[in-house]
């Protein structure tokens, strides 16, 4: 049995369940909870197993869609089917707003500022006069559907889990797409994003305005199947429990958030019926069994249910290449004499430390410069000035004639120029081919919206072809299905300079690219990089293997405490004596001069 | 808004703010030494402050059962986590620490509880009680799991929050309750007019805080705790046990919290879950601390009584909403000036 099978089993189950004879109603309640529940997880696995933005405070979003439709169709007689939208598009304004204020903490400091906004709106809930107060709003007339009113749960359930599966379905699109590249590249960190063209921040707000959504459609549908609401289900304790569902069930994985939801709101039922009998006392039970199980699961398998799930039904291993596809316009190269770039009296100070003092090179069209100095002499600092990571102190940067000191990455990347890192930043849990093409993701136009309606499969495939293409090339188009972090360290390098690639750079910046290599991989590398240039792309690496280096540049910088000392070709920098002494010390210079 | 509103309002925010320190600085404490955003610290001053009510009234409170069930599961996992190399004197010593160490207070407790101990014997058995569940917390929840990443283990102690809160139901029930004053008296300074239990808050934060420097800028266990909190490994490659110093911060942390349990109990009704709020409205105070320093974090917990007192008297239905919403410029300010580690991941 394969997956997609699986799948096809899961949804006729789901058809068949209400109609099967027998069924009790309270099992198709808990199904329409256990709904309601999926439909707020599968936001919160893009938002937080995805994304590694962690929230509790989803409630609320629950909370905004529910009262929005209870307001509009009690007071004003408003047709559910249009207080939907309405409900998002108050849920998505106060996604924006929230999302604009805490999606800039860092760390640990947005779930506390989720915690912090999901108590305080739920307080909010409570004090307007307007919408009810505590007692919230009774009344709410049920959704209808062709005249017809759904006011059992049977009827209402259908409405309920096409809801879930079309979420679920859009989810797992959008995941296997450009943006969804982009979303799960922000774990990582947002430098590898940005210096591939993508504005981590406005991607964080598109996840975090996506999960607000549909955690407004389950409070909509929620306000119609309980037909009267209060503020108790929208408050902190219940973004809790969505959070917990999305963790248990697996918070990488979509199906995990079904699977996590269906777990919670089956045991919370078992056990608020079973433990009272069983102590014989009333009390919050299913709180402390919880705790202690999300404790335990933590502790021992932090990954959740749904992957446990999975070992059990293998995946079909072979995966093809990506097909053939039209190839991507490259750009225009830029003309082949002169400086592409050029560093003009950079500094960059740490408080009182000068890393890098007053520097100025150039790197020529066409030409492979080399970046040489001890440790600690400033090369991955300057790299970091080059590429906007951080600002310059003093000085300017220009690339093929525009000045690009103070820009962001992103907008640097824009321009053509790519890099690797010194520490390896790729997803480890992403193939290669993933990985890679993540470096083509400006090449690309499909956005978010046409992910999640799969209308972006050509745009898809130039990518993929693409990033296929540049695997080929460095060699390790064996290994292009295979999970990055799965490849010895030498291999990473490769395949971030492949990533680095597939954005058409017309200048390639390469921080310690030989690193970890073996020989025979390092005159590959050379051949590579030796073939690039003949084909008119500018490269400045960073290396410490100085017979690569000197074999392979045409000229070469060379710095020490943050000053450059030398500069020249190969032959020249060598026999430096400044080059010498910071090298190998004052005696080694005596030496050698003698 | 005269004078003397103006004064009982200040007054207020001093004592409220008072407790929040206590909180604040166990928050910083534990997170230095563990990265655990403790959410569950709330729950010890629930816990303080019902033992210390219960105590007053003569009534053996849940807290001695709550006790020994924290002795048995860090026993049981102690003996399961050191299952291959088990010794008779391993087992001895775990056992006198972690389960004869729990029933011996227990059975202190209710042959003394039914005499109703005045409030110096009630608030040493409260504290004594108390501090003992963090360090076995630690050992049955966080000890398994000390290397995960910041975000795992804040949803750990979140979830670890949520079984307190319903153990703290179980036992001590769904009623509120709240001790009467630890000194009656009044004093009147210069147009202050002062009660005897908010120079006893005074006195024993203040006190307090001046141990707690002093443990740490004295003391080797202070400066082992200091040193782990600056760097971990650090700490751990010149042969300091973190694991120790772990278990050192969370029995400062649930000591610290039954004190501010036992002086809040006279201040306002504790319910089985009121902790929770209280805790977060420490956690505030820590944040504006960055989470490292101590004076800030205190001088921001009686900040933080300040906005709450002013808040409940002009717009009191909202005081909790201003309170909370009171966070959100501090973590953006926050996020921003702390030079953010960017190679955190998972």
């Amino acid at each position: 049995m394969e997956r997609k099978h699986l799948l096809l089993v899961f949804l006729l189950v789901l058809a068949a369940l209400p109609m099967a004879p027998g069924m009790p109603v309270f099992a198709i309640t808990l199904m329409n909870y256990i709904g309601l529940g999926a439909l707020v997880a599968i936001g919160l696995v893009l938002l937080t197993g995805v994304g590694g933005l962690t929230s509790f405070g989803q409630a609320a979003f629950t909370g905004f869609g529910a009262y929005t439709t209870a307001y509009l169709t009690t007071v004003y007689g408003a047709s559910p089917w249009l207080t939907l939208p309405a409900g998002m598009a108050v849920t998505a304004a106060s996604a924006v707003v929230l999302g604009l204020v805490t999606l800039r903490l860092s760390g640990h400091y947005l779930p506390l500022g989720t915690i912090a906004w999901g108590l305080s709106l739920y307080y909010l809930f409570g004090q307007l006069e307007f919408i009810g107060g505590h007692d919230g709003i009774g009344a709410i007339p049920p959704l209808t559907v062709f005249g017809y009113p759904l006011m059992d749960e049977r009827s209402i359930y259908y409405v309920i889990w096409l809801c879930v599966i079309v979420a679920a379905l859009m989810t797992i699109n959008l995941l296997d797409s450009r943006m969804g590249r982009a979303i799960r590249s922000l774990r990582g960190g947002a430098v590898v994003a940005e210096s591939f063209g993508i504005d981590a921040g406005r991607v964080k707000l598109a996840v975090f305005v996506y999960a607000a959504l549909l955690a407004a459609v389950s409070g909509w549908l929620y306000a119609h199947l309980q037909r009267a609401i209060s503020p108790a289900p929208f408050g902190i304790y219940a973004g809790i429990e969505y959070l917990f569902m999305a963790v248990l069930g697996g918070a990488g994985h979509v199906w995990g958030a079904v699977l996590g939801a269906g777990f919670v709101v089956l045991l919370k039922d078992g056990l608020q019926r079973v433990l009272p009998q069983l102590l014989g006392m009333q009390g919050n039970y299913e709180a402390i069994v919880f705790g202690t199980l999300i404790v335990l699961l933590l502790q021992r398998t932090p990954q959740g249910l749904w992957p446990l799930l999975l070992r059990l039904v293998p995946e079909r291993r072979e995966r093809p290449r990506p097909a053939a596809a039209a190839a991507l316009p490259r750009r225009a190269a830029p003309p082949p004499d002169g400086a592409i770039l050029s560093v003009d009296g950079v500094s960059k100070n740490f408080g009182g430390l000068i890393a890098v003092n007053d520097v100025t090179f150039a790197v020529r069209a066409g030409e492979i410069a080399g970046l040489i100095g001890p440790n600690g002499a400033g090369k991955s600092t300057l790299f970091n000035l080059m590429t906007g990571v951080s600002p310059l102190s003093a000085g300017q940067v220009h690339f093929a004639g525009r000045p690009i000191g103070g820009k962001p990455s992103r907008a640097i990347a824009a321009l053509g120029v790519a890099r690797t890192f010194q520490h390896v930043k790729l997803r480890p849990d992403m193939t290669v081919l993933e990985n890679v093409a993540l470096g083509a993701h400006l090449r690309g136009k499909a956005g978010m919206l046409r992910a999640l309606a799969r209308l972006d499969r050509a745009d898809e495939a130039r990518l993929l072809h693409e990033a296929a293409r540049q695997i080929e090339r460095v060699g390790l188009g064996e290994v292009m299905h295979r999970p990055a972090g799965s490849l010895a360290l030498g291999q990473q390098r490769i395949v971030e300079i492949a990533r680095a690639l597939s954005l058409d750079p017309a200048l390639l910046l390469l921080d310690e690219p030989a690193a970890g290599l073996r020989h025979l991989e390092k005159e590959k590398l050379a051949d590579l990089l030796r073939t690039l240039r003949d084909e008119g792309m500018s490269i400045l690496l960073v290396e410490h293997d100085m017979s690569f280096v000197m074999g392979l540049t045409d000229r070469i910088v060379v710095l020490d405490f943050g000053t450059k000392i030398a500069e020249g070709s190969p032959a020249a920098v060598r026999r430096d004596p400044a080059v010498i002494e910071a090298y190998l010390g004052g005696v080694a210079h005596e030496i050698a001069v003698n | 808004m005269d004078a003397t509103i103006f004064s009982f309002l200040l007054q207020d925010a001093a004592t409220n703010g008072a407790i929040y320190a206590l909180l604040a600085l166990a928050l910083v404490l534990v997170f230095a030494v563990t990265r655990i955003l403790f959410i569950p610290q709330g729950e010890f001053v629930a816990f303080g402050a019902l033992t210390y009510a219960m105590l007053e009234i003569g009534v053996v409170p849940g807290t001695v059962w709550l006790l020994l069930c924290f002795g048995l599961a860090a026993f049981a996992v102690e003996m399961y986590s050191s299952r291959r190399a088990m010794t008779a004197r391993k087992v001895a010593l775990e056992a006198a620490s972690k389960v004869l160490l729990p029933a011996a207070i227990a059975v202190a407790v209710i042959l003394i509880a039914p005499s109703k101990p005045g409030p110096l014997l009630a608030s040493l058995l409260t504290v004594v009680m108390v501090a003992p569940m963090g360090p076995y917390l630690y050992r049955f929840a966080f000890q398994p799991m000390a290397e995960a990443s910041i975000l795992v283990l804040f949803i750990a102690a979140v979830a670890i929050h949520l079984a307190l809160t319903g153990l703290s139901l179980v036992f001590f029930g769904p009623e509120g309750l709240r001790a009467s004053p630890l000194s009656g008296d009044m004093f009147e300074i210069g147009p202050l007019l002062v009660t005897g239990q908010s120079l006893s808050v005074y006195a024993l934060a203040i006190g307090l805080m001046g141990g707690l420097y002093l443990f740490f800028s004295r003391t080797l266990w202070g400066k082992a705790l200091a040193a782990t909190a600056v760097n971990r490994l650090g700490a751990r490659l010149v042969g300091i046990p973190t694991t120790l110093s772990g278990k050192v911060a969370f029995t400062l942390a649930a000591a610290m919290g039954a004190v501010s349990g036992v002086l809040l109990a006279p201040m306002t009704t504790v319910y089985y879950d009121t902790g929770f709020i209280i805790g977060l409205k420490g956690f505030i105070a820590a944040i504006i601390g960055g989470l490292v320093s101590f004076p800030l974090a205190a001088a921001a917990a009686l900040g933080v009584g300040l906005v709450e007192a002013f808040a409940s008297f002009y717009a009191s239905p909202f005081k909790e909403i201003i309170v909370f919403m009171l966070i959100i410029p501090v973590l953006i300010w926050r996020s921003l000036v702390t030079h953010h580690v960017e190679d955190e991941e998972e």
